[in-house]
């Protein structure tokens, strides 16, 4: 066993996405505790020419593993590559992206490899014997837990928008071994992808976020925090409320049985801040509500709060925007 | 049309923890069917309706007080249940778990396929189903927001949620599927269903009715410690008339906030 850190790139329509350096950030800083290294793996096709940007966030050497079989994301295929590569490297922990594609492929790669692997991690640290302390919420963040792994490698998940991501030094190199791809037996394979309207950043990654609740009324009621949220060039977000009621798809949910968020703003609009709607957003850098309710629980927990109509104020606010911006 | 659904018994999301001598405080808490195995018992039920013949099986690991949800289960509907009640099978974690449900699952009969929701809501892992697929040599697909299997079951079309919005997958059965939320709409109980929940088929095994490599029973994962998040307290409420409220808001966000 080595004393690198491996991080699986997140690649996505041919880009390599912002976690990756953020997880490679942090595998550097944890691996030089190790005496080790962080090391990087890039599956996908026609993305080797994107290992310069892994150099430059921390890793001193790239696995490129890049053939047109592995263009589509298959959990098998992505499972049968990952576990060849881990097995003949031996790092001592490997690191994926909490994201769609990483939350498939790494139980079925963990279960593979026969270990342990944390779900949807938000940092990290080492112990005395140099095994990793991982912190991660459980009960929707209601609790935060913190986790070992008897197992090596040790795998984890982790969570995006929250370690930060280095900033790039254009000074580093690495070392790039390009790896042969046996994509194997795949059953279960990708046939199509239906976008989602609007094309906005999705929620896990968005750094604004403009939600509705309740108190938007129908799916009409939608329109103004649509503006709001085009004006500040964020998503849109909503409460269980409004989705059960069919004013909205079920993609936008943030909450307990939706998506858990981090943007750096978080609009909650005619949301009472139910517990189970804070569990998906109270990590928020700032909360600004906007209830008729003075007595509405989201104000215990909002940095900012306008008590009023949010037919009236969402508006208002959206042009103050628009104004702020076209300085 | 077999289906076989595992589910779990977990906290009601109105739950309000509390840390006491580095544990998380267990009295007070009411225990619910996991909202997203929910989603995962009704879909094998409509899938069964829909071919209309066919047995749908729920497996859940727990102790005595899951015998509620699972009597719950078959309540909506399922046709007998296994549960799997045993102290060996406590202290694990999402990998032992899985590997209890996969001997269970072999030594259930023939299915078309399996199903799991997405994840547990109390310890987030959204691994089992995962796991379980592995363990069993089968395809899965996870976070399913909508299925469709052939009329020879030969092979099903999922839709999974993904950040852009919805890959279509096709997959051969038997596989395993995780439900996310939107799938379907979970049916209620009707009175003759809570009636006759207690005369189906009710089979409880223990460690000792499986087949189970000691390996496998070996948590991967241990809890150090767990605490209460820093607590989020209330800011300021921005008084004024609608206008000038929004401008005042604007401006913190930008000067003070620096988030816009």
């Amino acid at each position: 066993m080595s004393n690198n850190i491996l991080v699986v790139a997140e690649v996505r329509d041919g880009a390599i996405k912002n976690v990756t350096f953020e997880m490679l950030g942090k595998a550097a800083a944890l691996a030089g505790e190790m005496d080790g290294v962080a090391e990087a793996v890039l599956l996908g096709s026609g993305v080797a020419d994107q290992a310069d940007l892994l150099a430059q966030c921390g890793a001193a050497k790239i696995y490129v593993a890049d053939d047109p079989a592995l263009e589509t994301y298959s959990s098998e295929g992505y499972t049968n590559v990952l576990s060849s590569i881990i097995q003949q490297i031996e790092p001592a922990a490997v690191f994926v992206a909490a994201s769609a594609t990483g939350k498939d492929v790494a139980p079925r790669l963990a279960a593979r490899l026969g270990v342990g692997v944390e779900s949807d991690c938000t940092d990290f640290a080492l112990d005395g014997d140099r095994r990793l302390l991982i912190t991660r919420p459980i009960y929707a963040g209601k609790i935060i837990a913190t986790v070992k792994l008897k197992t090596t490698p040790q795998m984890a998940t982790v969570r995006p928008n929250v370690l930060g991501a280095p900033e790039p030094d254009t000074s580093k190199t690495a070392t790039v071994e390009t790896v042969t791809v046996d994509v194997g037996e795949v059953r279960a394979k990708v046939a199509g992808l239906l976008m989602a309207e609007g094309g906005e950043v999705p929620l896990t990654e968005a750094a604004i976020i403009v939600s509705g609740g309740r108190g938007v009324k129908g799916p009409e009621g939608f329109e103004p925090i649509r503006a709001l949220a085009r004006a500040l060039g964020g998503s849109v977000g909503a409460s269980r409320a409004a989705v059960d009621a069919g004013w909205i798809d079920h993609s936008h949910q943030v909450g307990q049985t939706g998506k858990t968020v981090t943007p750096n703003l978080y609009v909650a609009c005619g949301i009472s801040g139910a517990i189970q709607h804070l569990a998906g957003m109270k990590t928020s850098k700032v909360i600004v509500a906007i209830n008729r309710d003075p007595e509405a629980p989201i104000f215990n927990y909002a940095d900012y709060g306008i008590v009023g109509d949010l037919f009236t104020v969402v508006p208002l606010v959206e042009k103050e925007v628009e104004e702020l911006l076209a300085k | 049309m077999n289906a076989i659904v595992c589910m779990k018994q977990v906290p009601d999301t109105e739950t309000r923890f509390q840390v006491s001598d580095g544990a998380v405080v267990e009295e007070g808490i009411q225990y619910v069917v996991n909202p997203y195995d929910e989603y995962a018992i009704e879909e094998c039920l409509l899938k069964k309706e829909a071919v209309g013949e066919g047995k749908v099986t729920v497996i859940c690991m727990g102790s005595d007080r899951a015998r509620e949800a699972i009597l719950q289960a078959l309540a909506l509907g399922c046709d007998e249940a296994i549960h799997l009640n045993d102290p060996a099978f406590e202290g694990g974690d999402a990998f032992t778990t899985a590997a209890v449900l996969a001997s269970a699952v072999r030594k259930t009969g023939e299915y078309d396929f399996i199903f799991t929701g997405k994840q547990g809501v109390d310890n987030d892992n959204a691994q089992v189903g995962i796991l379980l697929a592995e363990m069993l040599g089968l395809p899965h697909v996870s976070v399913v927001t909508k299925l469709d299997i052939a009329d020879d079951k030969s092979k099903a079309i999922a839709q999974r949620e993904v950040e852009e919005g919805k890959q279509e997958v096709e997959t051969s059965l038997p596989a395993v599927f995780t439900a996310q939320k939107g799938i379907n709409e979970p049916r209620y109980p009707s009175f003759r269903g809570i009636r006759q929940a207690k005369k189906k088929p009710y089979t409880i095994w223990t460690a000792a009715d499986l087949e189970l490599d000691p390996a496998m029973l070996d948590a991967r994962s241990e809890l150090v410690s767990v605490e209460l998040p820093p607590e989020r307290g209330g800011g300021r409420v921005i008084e004024g008339e609608p206008a000038e409220a929004a401008k005042v808001l604007v401006r913190l966000l930008r000067e003070e906030a620096k988030v816009i």
